[in-house]
């Protein structure tokens, strides 16, 4: 990578008394690029968001934006905005005046904001909102000011924290789109903050999985997904049976922890174990429809339950009974090796 | 048995159930406070006989015409009115970095100190805390005491000289006065302040800095603004309880009359209930016309 990166990370740390929210994470995010912080609360990926807006201080380390120490510099003076979590629209302020305010911090004269305010909520298609009071909007219309707001400042950096969570699964979805496209066109650089795998997956080019203040995998979504390197990781990012170091051992001859997706277990009815295939006896316990594909649980004799997805059109509906015994196959080069 | 068959027949009948709640204090505020305000009001139209020194019932503005013709009355409005205005723009100015540290600043056990701090003065009697100060601001009060000490005697003296707001002493000049009220009404401004700036999500102000604006300017801009219901609230307070005190002016300050003071005396020793019910109407009117402009200022909008 020879150009400098929008924002760097060199081993930030950050604790709130006893609890260590942050520890040494470095990151390294280049222009232009769609990238989401993702874990489970207290994770740690807000507070590194909030260090990124400067919000918060890291109690050691730096934090760099397009090459220059940003440190100690106040969120008023760095090229960043944020859409927040709950929008934080100003409640006194229509919505014209709302997206206009960045530019009226600067000076810029009333006509010329109103214009420009205009502008981008056109970009979001909320033009005809404009001089509705901000407390008026719906959900979704929130989120798309809060967007214009931020983008009026033409910032290198555009952070969204949870930006998709106090929206219902509908509209989630419109807006995983939107933003998407939206990026593609500005080229700006994207940083979101998401508990959401899926959304993660599936608006990032590449994702930081935080566990415990660190950062557990950086990779693409894809990578994530096929070739995630811890147990966490395999287990937060899709579903996955991890099956520990003992048992990898009895089935493999290897006692190494590894990782299988429930969608590349199959089913067998009858004994015959194909070649390259590793296998294990147990009882069906029970079958869950969900459409597309079902998902069954099958307990193992050694205790170990294995979750396997059947699809429709793969002989789901040709499923044994639950209380069945029946045998779990995987080929064994789609088991994924875990530290 | 009773409770149930009672619940059963009040269940359902939500209107019987409401009027049932609001009647004792719907009785009591048409008959206790808005009743005896119209009988005041009504009292105010009346005049009295200056030779017999009774009231005649029959409506006239006679009264009125005596309260804004006299030279001394509008002196008395006016005195009370600037003092009104001055006792809340310092209580403001004092009130709102005090409230603004207890909402935003203050851990829960700070919080908890401060607010038992602001209202701990009110748990003592007023009177007491009225003659507290006019020793503490006497001649030879701990106050001037304190000033000579510091070697500010010469500063002090040139504050009492002063035309109009000075006088011999601190506590019986209008400067004293005008301490004592802030004194008094502070914590009504700092509660309602306090509570509305704990209002203003964190995320509002750190949005405005995000986007570019200075700490000044997120002062300017968002704090000021949805701190004004506070601030009305507040100020409400210190504005009406400044015009209607006649203890503070008696007990402290200059030998000037305020409006308070008047309607005490009007009603008592001089016997003129209907110039004492005008005077009394003039702090109501004047309220009314304050928050007319703080409502056309906007100060309800973010309500």
């Amino acid at each position: 990578m020879s150009s400098t990166p929008a924002i760097e990370l060199r081993d930030a740390s950050r604790a709130f008394g006893p609890v260590v929210a942050l520890d040494r994470v470095a990151l390294t995010i280049a222009p232009g690029e769609f990238f989401a912080l993702l874990g489970p609360s207290g994770s740690g990926k807000t507070t590194c968001l909030r260090l990124i807006a400067g919000f918060d201080h890291p109690d050691s380390g730096q934090v760099l934006l397009d090459g220059l120490d940003v440190t100690d510099v106040p969120p008023f003076e760095r090229n960043v905005n944020t859409v927040f979590q709950d929008y934080a629209l100003f409640p006194h302020m229509n919505v014209a005046d709302n997206v206009a305010y960045g530019l009226r911090v600067r000076g810029i004269a009333a006509a010329e904001r109103r214009k420009r305010a205009l502008e981008m909520l056109d970009l979001v298609q909320l033009e005809s909102f404009a001089d509705r009071k901000s407390t008026q909007l719906s959900g979704g219309q929130k989120q798309r000011v809060a967007l214009a707001r931020a983008l009026i400042n033409q910032p290198k950096v555009l952070l969204l924290d949870e930006p998709l969570g106090a929206l219902d699964l509908k509209l989630r979805e419109e807006m995983q789109t939107e933003l998407k496209s939206l990026q593609q066109r500005l080229g700006i650089t994207f940083v979101f903050v998401t508990h959401d795998q899926g959304e993660a997956l599936s608006m990032a080019n590449r994702v930081a999985v935080f566990n415990a203040g660190r950062i557990e995998q950086l990779d693409t979504p894809r990578a994530l997904y096929t070739r995630p390197k811890t147990a966490f990781v395999a287990g937060f990012v899709g579903s996955a049976n991890v099956v520990e170091p003992e048992l990898a051992a009895r089935l493999t001859g290897r006692a190494q922890a590894f990782a299988i997706r429930p969608e590349l277990i199959r089913i067998l009815a009858d004994g015959a174990v194909p070649a390259g295939y590793v296998s294990a006896e147990g009882v069906l316990e029970n079958i869950l429809y969900h459409g597309a594909s079902s998902r069954c649980h099958v307990r193992t004799d050694g205790g170990a339950v294995f979750a396997v997805a059947q699809p429709e059109s793969g002989g789901a509906a040709t499923l044994p009974a639950p209380g069945t015994r029946v045998r779990v196959a995987w080929p064994q080069a789609s088991a994924v090796p875990l530290e | 048995m009773i409770a149930r068959s009672v619940s059963r027949v009040l269940h359902g009948r939500r209107n019987f159930y409401l009027a049932l709640l609001l009647a004792p204090p719907l009785l009591w505020l048409g008959t206790v406070y808005l009743a005896s305000l119209f009988a005041l009001l009504a009292q105010s139209f009346y005049a009295i006989d200056e030779f017999t020194a009774r009231v005649v019932p029959e409506l006239t503005l006679k009264t009125y015409r005596q309260l804004v013709g006299h030279p001394a009355n509008v002196d008395i409005i006016l005195r009370t009115l600037l003092m009104a205005i001055a006792v809340t723009l310092a209580s403001a100015v004092i009130a709102f970095p005090i409230a603004n540290y207890m909402a935003r600043y203050a851990g829960p056990r700070m919080k908890a100190l401060f607010y038992v701090g602001v209202m701990l003065p009110m748990w003592t009697s007023y009177l007491v805390k009225v003659y507290a100060w006019r020793l503490l601001l006497a001649k030879e009060g701990i106050v001037s005491w304190a000033l000579t000490g510091l070697g500010l005697q010469g500063t002090l003296d040139r504050l009492l000289a002063v035309p109009v707001v000075g006088g011999p002493s601190l506590a019986s000049s209008y400067i004293g006065m005008f301490i004592v009220f802030v004194y008094m009404w502070l914590p009504f401004m700092i509660l309602p302040l306090a509570a509305a700036l704990e209002r203003v999500p964190q995320s509002l102000l750190q949005a405005s800095a995000d986007l570019g604006a200075r700490p000044g300017q997120t002062f300017r801009n968002v704090v000021l603004p949805l701190a004004l219901p506070g601030l009305a609230a507040g100020s409400i307070f210190t504005f009406s309880l400044t015009l209607g005190d006649y203890i503070i002016p008696s007990v402290v300050g200059a030998p000037g009359y305020f409006i308070g003071m008047m309607v005490y005396q009007q009603q008592g020793t001089a016997g003129n209930m209907p110039l004492a019910a005008a005077f009394s109407i003039v702090p109501i009117l004047l309220i009314a016309i304050y928050l007319a402009l703080a409502r056309k200022m906007g100060a309800f909008d973010a309500l």
